[in-house]
C-alpha cells in the first residue's frame, strides 16, 4: 500500500505524500470497507499522522511522516483508558524529569499498537480526568524502557493493544503542554471521518450482497426478494445508506476546506454511519438465513467489523450527545 | 392446594438429600470443585441419574414412560423449588422438549415404550433433520427421499444446519415418501440411528466459533419402517406440531424477568429487574445513584420492562390455554418476541461492556467478557433457527389474525 502512495495520500509532498485531500482518502477507505481489508492505515496514516503533523515542528513532522509515507514507520495513538470512548478521561500521568517527561499509566484499545514503531500517548500534565485542559501529547518509542505492549485480538480479526507505561521516557512533546486537546480534537475528527468512509463502504457492500441474495435465493417457488416484508426493509436500508453517503461526502469536503463545522459534521456522520452499518450488517445476516451464521460466508465479518467500528472513536450515542453540545443544548 | 403444599415439602427434602453440592448454589463454607473437573463431572452424572430415576427430567410425562407423572401445577412447584436451590434441571434436550412431546401425542404405544425412557435418561441424544440446502423457510419443499424396501425405508439426500448432529445418536427426520403428491402431502416423519451405514456428518463452523451445526448426507441409509411416526405421507402435521414445541422452547430465552407472585399485597415483581444494569455497572459507573450513561440506561430499562411484560404474557397465555393441550400458534408470537428480545439484550450488553465486549481470545479480556462476545454472536441465530422471525410473523398474521394470503 505504501508503494502505491496510499500511506501518505494526504501528506504534502515535502513529507513524501501525494498532497491529496480527504475526499480522495474517503474513496480509499470506502474500498477498504467494502473488502474488509485490515490495515494500519487509520491508526497510522490518519490518526497518528494528524497528531504529528499538527504537533511536531515542521522538520520533525516531515521526517516522521516521510517514514510513514514510505511504509517504514507505523504510528499508533494511545488514548483510551476505559472500555467506553471518553477522550478527556485520561489518568495517565506525565511528570517532568530532567528536560523531558516520564509517563505512567495504562492505555487500552490502542488500534494497531502492537505493530506501531512510535506511539502518540495522550497523558495528563495537569487537571483531573475529564478535563479538556491539562492534556498533553507525547511521542514515545514503542521499544523504549518502561513501555510494555500487549496485543489484544478483537472480534473483527484486527488487533489493538494494551500499552502499559511505567515511567516511560517520552521522545518529545507534540504541541503545547496542557493544550494537547487542541491537537487531539481535530486529529480525532479526521480519523473518525476516515472511519466513517470505511463504514460507508462496508454497509454499501453488505447491502449490495444482500440485494443480490434476495434476487437469487428461492423459497416457496419464488425469489425471496418478492416478499414484501424483505422488500420494504431493503428499500428503507437503501434510504439510510444514501443519507450516510451524503453526510460522509459533506464531511470530507468540510475537512478539505478546513471549515469551522467539521466537528458537527463528523458527529453527524459517525452517529449515522454507526446506526446504518449496524442495521445493514444485522439485516444482511438475518436475510441470509442459516448461511449468515456460518463462518465460511463473510457475512459475519461485516457484522463483527461494523460493531467494532461502531464503538471506535465513540458510538452513535456519544456523537449525538456531542452534537447536542456543539449545537448548544 | 394442600396436596400441592405437601408435594413442595416432599420435593424440598428430596432435593436436600439428592442434589450434589456442585449442582446447586453453594452454601456458606462450601468449596466447589471447578466446573468441568472430574469431581464436577462425576456429580453432574449422579445428579442426572437421580433426576432421571425420579422422572424429574420429564416431569409431566406419564410414569409408564419414565416421567414423574406430575400435573402442570406440580411441575411449576418443581421449577420453583429447583430455582430456589439454584439447581439446574439436567438432561434437557431436543428429546425432552421436541420429540418426546410429539411421540406422547402421536406415537404408537410400542414407539413410546421404545423411545421415551431413553430420552428421560439422556441415553439417546437426538438431532433434528428438517432443513435442507434448498428448503429452509419453505420446509415443505424438502427433497430428501425415502423409498420403501421390505420392512425398511431407504433414505437419500441431505440435511443442513443440523444442530449437534456430530454429537447425536439418532435423528428425527423429515423425508419425502411421495414425490408426486402436492408438497405437503408426500412427507413422512421417521427416526433412525445416525450410526447407520451411509450417514456422513460434516460440521460447519459458526460465526461465534463453536462448531455446533452440521451438514448431514444420506446415501442409501436404511431405517426400520416401524420407526415411521404417524401415517406415511402425513408427516407434515407432525412436523408442524413439533415446531410449536420447539418455538415454545426457544422463546424461553426471552423470559427471565421477575415473575409476579400471586395474592394479597405480596410484591408482584418478585425480584429486582437489574440483571443488565448489574453487568453494565462496572463499565459505566454510577452518578447520583443512576447508571452514569443516560442513553444506555434508557435502553436497559426499556429492555427490562419489555422482558417483564413478555414473561407476564407467556404466563397469561399459559393460564388461558390450560383447557387446550400443549402449545398453539401463539408459540410463534413467543418465539418471535423472545428471540428478538434476547438479541436486543445481547446488543445492549455489548454496548454496556464497550470495547471489552469485542475481544475474540487471548490477553486483555476476562472470561466473562469473551463469553459475552460469543453469546452475542450466537444470539444472531435465534431469529433464524426454529423458523425465522419473518416466518413467525407470517404464521401470526395468517393463523392467529386470519389475514388473507
Ligand atoms: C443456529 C442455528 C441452528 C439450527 N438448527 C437446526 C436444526 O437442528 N435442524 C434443522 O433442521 N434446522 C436447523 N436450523 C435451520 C433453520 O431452521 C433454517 O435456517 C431456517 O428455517 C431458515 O431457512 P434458510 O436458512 O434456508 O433461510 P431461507 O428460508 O432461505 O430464508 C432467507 C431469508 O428469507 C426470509 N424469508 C423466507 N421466506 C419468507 C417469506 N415467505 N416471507 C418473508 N420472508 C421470508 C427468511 O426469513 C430469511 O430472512 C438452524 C439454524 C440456525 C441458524
Amino acid at each position: 500500500m505504501a508503494k502505491l502512495g496510499w500511506a501518505g495520500l494526504t501528506f504534502d509532498e515535502a513529507s513524501g505524500g501525494s498532497g491529496l485531500g480527504y475526499a480522495e482518502l474517503a474513496v480509499l477507505f470506502e474500498e477498504c470497507g467494502r473488502t474488509l481489508v485490515p490495515s494500519p492505515f487509520l491508526a497510522s496514516s490518519v490518526f497518528g499522522a494528524e497528531c504529528v503533523r499538527r504537533g511536531a515542528s515542521t522538520d520533525v513532522a516531515r521526517a516522521i511522516l516521510s517514514g510513514v509515507a514510505q511504509g517504514d514507520t507505523l504510528l499508533a495513538v494511545a488514548l483510551d483508558e476505559k472500555s467506553h470512548f471518553a477522550p478527556y478521561s485520561v489518568e495517565t500521568r506525565a511528570e517532568a524529569s530532567g528536560d523531558g517527561y516520564r509517563l505512567t499509566g495504562r492505555k487500552c484499545f490502542v488500534l494497531d499498537g502492537h505493530v506501531a514503531d512510535k506511539l502518540v500517548v495522550v497523558a495528563r500534565t495537569s487537571g483531573t480526568s475529564g478535563d479538556r485542559d491539562g492534556l498533553t501529547l507525547f511521542l514515545v518509542d514503542r521499544v523504549a524502557k518502561g513501555v510494555e505492549v500487549t496485543r489484544t485480538i478483537m472480534v473483527d480479526s484486527r488487533n489493538a493493544a494494551i500499552v502499559a507505561l511505567e515511567g516511560a521516557e517520552a521522545e518529545r512533546v507534540l504541541g503545547e503542554v496542557d493544550r494537547g486537546a487542541d491537537i487531539l480534537d481535530p486529529a480525532l475528527d479526521r480519523a473518525t471521518a476516515a472511519l466513517c468512509a470505511e463504514m460507508l463502504g462496508l454497509m454499501t457492500q453488505a447491502f449490495e450482497q444482500t440485494i443480490e441474495y434476495l434476487k437469487t435465493r428461492e423459497q416457496f417457488g419464488v425469489k425471496i426478494g418478492t416478499f414484501q416484508a424483505l422488500k420494504h426493509r431493503a428499500a428503507s436500508m437503501f434510504c439510510e445508506i444514501e443519507l450516510a453517503r451524503s453526510i460522509v461526502r459533506e464531511t470530507m469536503a468540510a475537512i478539505d476546506e478546513d471549515g469551522p463545522d467539521v466537528p458537527t459534521l463528523v458527529s453527524v456522520a459517525k452517529a449515522r454511519c454507526s446506526d446504518a452499518a449496524s442495521l445493514v450488517s444485522r439485516e444482511m445476516l438475518q436475510m441470509h438465513g442459516g448461511i449468515g451464521m456460518t463462518d465460511e460466508a463473510d457475512i459475519g465479518f461485516y457484522l463483527k467489523r461494523a460493531r467494532v467500528a461502531e464503538l471506535t472513536f465513540g458510538d452513535a450515542s456519544h456523537h449525538r450527545d456531542r452534537f447536542g453540545q456543539l449545537q448548544g443544548y | 392446594m394442600e396436596s400441592l403444599e405437601s408435594f413442595r415439602q416432599e420435593l424440598r427434602s428430596w432435593l436436600t438429600e439428592n442434589c450434589p453440592p456442585t449442582q446447586r448454589r453453594l452454601r456458606e463454607g462450601e468449596i466447589q470443585p471447578p466446573w468441568g473437573s472430574p469431581a464436577f463431572e462425576e456429580e453432574a452424572k449422579l445428579w442426572l441419574e437421580r433426576c432421571a430415576n425420579a422422572g424429574y427430567t420429564c416431569p409431566t410425562w406419564p410414569t409408564a414412560y419414565g416421567g414423574a407423572g406430575l400435573s402442570k401445577e406440580q411441575e411449576k412447584v418443581l421449577k420453583q423449588e429447583f430455582a430456589a436451590m439454584g439447581a439446574q434441571l439436567p438432561g434437557q434436550s431436543f428429546g425432552t422438549h421436541m420429540l418426546g412431546p410429539v411421540l406422547l401425542e402421536l406415537g404408537t404405544e410400542e414407539q413410546k415404550q421404545r423411545f421415551l425412557p431413553d430420552i428421560v435418561h439422556s441415553r439417546v441424544v437426538w438431532a433434528q433433520g428438517y432443513s435442507e440446502p434448498g428448503s429452509g423457510s419453505d420446509l415443505a419443499s424438502l427433497q430428501t427421499r425415502a423409498v420403501r424396501d421390505g420392512d425398511e425405508y431407504v433414505i437419500n439426500g441431505s440435511k443442513i444446519w443440523t444442530t449437534g448432529a456430530n454429537r447425536a445418536d439418532w435423528m428425527f427426520c423429515l423425508v419425502r415418501t411421495d414425490p408426486d403428491a402436492p408438497k405437503h402431502d408426500g412427507i413422512s416423519f421417521i427416526l433412525f440411528d445416525l450410526k447407520s451405514p451411509g450417514v456422513t456428518i460434516s460440521p460447519i463452523e459458526l460465526i461465534s466459533g463453536a462448531s455446533e451445526f452440521c451438514q448431514v448426507f444420506f446415501e442409501d441409509v436404511r431405517a426400520k419402517a416401524d420407526n415411521l411416526i404417524g401415517e406415511k405421507n402425513k408427516g407434515w402435521s407432525i412436523a408442524k406440531r413439533l415446531l410449536q414445541y420447539e418455538r415454545t422452547m426457544i422463546s424461553g430465552m426471552g423470559a427471565g424477568g421477575g415473575g409476579s407472585a400471586s395474592g394479597g399485597k405480596k410484591k408482584r415483581v418478585a425480584k429486582r429487574l437489574r440483571g443488565i444494569a448489574d453487568a453494565a455497572l462496572p463499565y459505566v459507573g454510577e452518578r447520583d445513584g443512576k447508571l452514569a450513561d443516560g442513553a444506555l440506561r434508557d435502553q436497559i430499562t426499556q429492555c427490562e420492562m419489555d422482558t417483564l411484560c413478555f414473561t407476564l404474557t407467556m404466563k397469561r397465555s399459559g393460564e388461558e390455554a390450560k383447557a387446550q393441550k400443549g402449545p398453539s400458534h401463539t408459540a410463534s408470537m413467543f418465539k418471535l418476541y423472545g428471540t428478538e428480545l434476547n438479541k436486543r439484550r445481547n446488543e445492549i450488553l455489548t454496548t454496556a461492556l464497550g470495547t471489552q465486549a469485542l475481544g475474540w481470545e487471548g490477553e486483555g479480556f476476562q472470561k466473562n467478557e469473551l463469553d459475552h462476545t460469543r453469546a452475542w454472536l450466537r444470539s444472531k441465530g435465534n431469529s433464524i433457527e426454529g423458523g425465522t422471525s419473518e416466518v413467525q410473523l407470517n404464521v401470526i398474521a395468517k393463523r392467529v389474525l386470519g389475514l388473507p394470503d
